[in-house]
C-alpha cells in the first residue's frame, strides 16, 4: 500500500510524495530523504525542534503529541495549535492525505 | 581591560575543545577555552545532559553530561582558563603573526593558535517574528536574564512556556513591580512545581498570567514602552511594559565564524584532513565545525582530529623544537 502526502517547502511550493507505508520511518527522515533541508540536528529524540512541520491538513487523524513533544514545541516562538515535529510522526495509514507545511530551521 | 594570554585559544568548549586542552597539555602548549554558553560542554549539556551515548571508545554507556565531566577531570593538570557566556566576534593577526581574538563583551585573548571548535555554531536564543524587535533589543527587550537587578521596580513581561519562563516568572514577581507571562498554550510542562507556583502567584494577584496569547506587536520611542498581546479570539489589548523577556529556549547558529575569512561550505569551515588545518595558517578547524571527504559529525572522530591539529599546531607555538611523538604510557601525564 501507498500513503500519499502533500509537503509544502519554505516558498509555500507543494509537491506530493507517495511513500510505502511499511518503510518504518518518521516523516522527518522521509522528507530528508526527499531532499527537503532541515537541519533535525538531534537526529529524532524530539530535543532540538528543527524538524517543526504545521499539518494543514489531516492533523487530526494523527496520533496526539506525548509530552516531550509539546514540551519541545513549547520552545518554538512561532508554533500553533498544529506545529507538530516530523520527527515524532511515524508514517502509517492515518497520514494519508495529509498536508504539511515545513516551517523548521534550515542550515542558513 | 586586561589581556589574556595563552598558546592556544580555543573557541568552543564542547567536546572536542576540551579534548584538544589535553592533547596539547602532553606537547606543553597552554590553552585559553571560549564558548558563548554560560557551562562547557556543547551539545552535550545544552541539548542532551541526562542521554546515554554508546559510542565512545571504552565506554560502552555514558551519559552525556557524565562525559563532559570526565574530560574536565582529564584536562585539569592543564590548567586550561575560560571565559564563558560570550560570543567570539573577531579574530586579528598581528604582525607577528600572532592573533587577538575578541568577544562581544571587548574580553581579549592574545594567542599564537586558534582553534575552532564551534559545533553547530553559537547557541543563540531562539526569537519570535515580532516586528521591529531587533530594534528594541538592549532597549527594552532581553533574551536572558543576566542581571535581575535591571528589573527591580519595572514593569516586566516574559513571552513562553518552558522551565526558565516559569522560573523568571517566579524570580521576578519578588523583584519586579508587575509581572505578565504570556503563554501560547493553557498548561505548563515545565517543572510541575514551578507550574504550581506560577498558577498561585496568578490566584493570589501576584503576577499577571495570560493564556492561550500572544506577543503580537511592540511599540515604544527610543526605549520598550508597550507590548500588545493577543488573546485566543485574536483581540488585542496593550500592555504598558518596560521589558519584554522572550524565552524560547537556544538553538545554534553559524555566527560571526562566517566573517573570519576561513572557506566555507555548507556553514562548515573546510580543513586539510592532514592536520585539519583551515585556509589561515595558524588556524585549525576541529568537530562538528568542520567538513571534508567523508566526515561524521561524532565526538570520536572530533577527538582524532584534536590529536593530528596539536602536532601541527606545535610548530606555531615553538618554532625552534622538533616535536617527537611520545605515548602516555611513556611519560604519564606532566602536570603543568
Ligand atoms: C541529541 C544528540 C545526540 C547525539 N548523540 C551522539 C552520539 O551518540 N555519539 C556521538 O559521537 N555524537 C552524538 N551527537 C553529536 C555530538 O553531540 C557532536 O558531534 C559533538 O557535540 C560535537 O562536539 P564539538 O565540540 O565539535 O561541538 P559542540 O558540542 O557543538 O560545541 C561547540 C560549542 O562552540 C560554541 N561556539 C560556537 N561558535 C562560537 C563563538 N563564535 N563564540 C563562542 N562560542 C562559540 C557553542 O556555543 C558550543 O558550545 C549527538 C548530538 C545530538 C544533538
Ligand atoms: S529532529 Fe530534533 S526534534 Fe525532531
Amino acid at each position: 500500500m501507498m500513503i500519499n502526502i502533500t509537503v509544502e517547502d519554505r516558498n509555500g511550493e507543494r509537491q506530493q510524495l507517495e511513500i510505502p507505508d511499511d518503510i518504518s520511518l518518521s516523516l522527518m527522515e522521509v522528507l530528508k530523504a526527499s531532499e527537503y533541508h532541515i537541519l533535525a540536528t538531534c537526529g529524532g529524540m524530539a530535543l532540538c525542534a528543527t524538524c517543526h512541520v504545521q499539518v494543514l491538513e489531516g492533523g487530526e487523524r494523527l496520533g496526539n503529541a506525548n509530552d516531550q513533544e509539546l514540551d519541545m514545541l513549547d520552545t518554538l516562538p512561532d508554533a500553533g495549535s498544529d506545529s507538530r515535529l516530523a520527527c515524532q510522526l511515524r508514517i502509517d495509514q492515518s497520514m494519508d492525505g495529509a498536508v504539511f507545511r515545513i516551517l523548521g530551521a534550515t542550515e542558513e | 581591560m586586561e589581556m589574556i594570554s595563552t598558546d592556544i585559544c580555543i573557541i568552543g568548549a564542547g567536546p572536542v575543545g576540551l579534548f584538544a586542552v589535553f592533547e596539547a597539555g602532553l606537547l606543553k602548549m597552554r590553552c585559553h577555552l571560549m564558548d558563548a554558553l554560560p557551562q562547557v560542554g556543547g551539545q552535550l549539556s545544552e541539548i542532551y545532559p541526562h542521554k546515554p551515548i554508546y559510542d565512545i571508545p571504552g565506554y560502552p554507556t555514558v551519559k552525556a553530561q557524565e562525559l563532559v565531566d570526565n574530560l574536565l577531570d582529564q584536562i585539569d593538570p592543564f590548567k586550561p582558563t575560560f571565559t564563558l557566556g560570550e560570543r567570539v566576534e573577531q579574530i586579528t593577526r598581528q604582525e607577528d603573526q600572532s592573533f587577538i581574538v575578541t568577544t562581544n563583551e571587548h574580553t581579549k585573548v592574545h594567542c599564537k593558535v586558534i582553534v575552532i571548535a564551534g559545533g553547530l555554531g553559537c547557541f543563540e536564543p531562539r526569537k519570535p517574528t515580532i516586528e521591529r524587535l531587533e530594534d528594541f533589543e538592549g532597549r527594552g527587550v532581553a533574551y536572558m536574564v543576566k542581571n535581575p537587578e535591571l528589573f527591580r521596580n519595572k514593569q516586566v513581561v516574559l513571552a513562553g512556556g518552558g522551565d526558565s519562563a516559569l522560573d523568571w516568572t517566579i524570580f521576578l514577581s519578588e523583584v519586579a513591580e508587575k509581572v505578565t507571562l504570556v503563554h501560547r498554550g493553557d498548561t505548563f510542562r515545565g517543572a510541575p512545581d514551578s507550574a504550581e507556583k506560577v498558577f498561585n502567584l496568578a490566584k493570589e494577584g501576584k503576577i499577571n498570567l495570560l493564556l492561550k496569547s500572544n506577543v503580537v506587536r511592540i511599540g515604544g520611542n527610543g526605549h520598550l514602552k508597550e507590548v500588545f498581546i493577543a488573546d485566543q479570539a485574536n483581540e488585542v489589548t496593550a500592555l504598558e511594559a518596560d521589558h519584554l523577556i522572550p524565552l524560547f529556549g537556544l538553538s545554534p547558529k553559524l555566527g560571526p565564524i562566517a566573517e573570519w575569512g576561513l572557506n566555507i561550505d555548507k556553514s562548515a569551515i573546510v580543513v586539510n584532513t592532514e592536520d585539519y588545518s583551515t585556509n589561515v595558517p595558524g588556524i585549525y578547524a576541529i568537530g562538528d565545525i568542520n567538513t571534508y571527504p567523508g566526515k561524521l559529525k561524532l565526538i570520536l572522530c572530533g577527538f582524532h582530529e584534536a590529536a593530528l591539529m596539536c602536532h601541527s599546531a606545535f610548530k606555531f607555538v615553538y618554532p625552534d623544537q622538533r616535536l617527537s611523538f611520545k605515548y602516555t604510557t611513556v611519560n604519564g601525564v606532566n602536570a603543568f
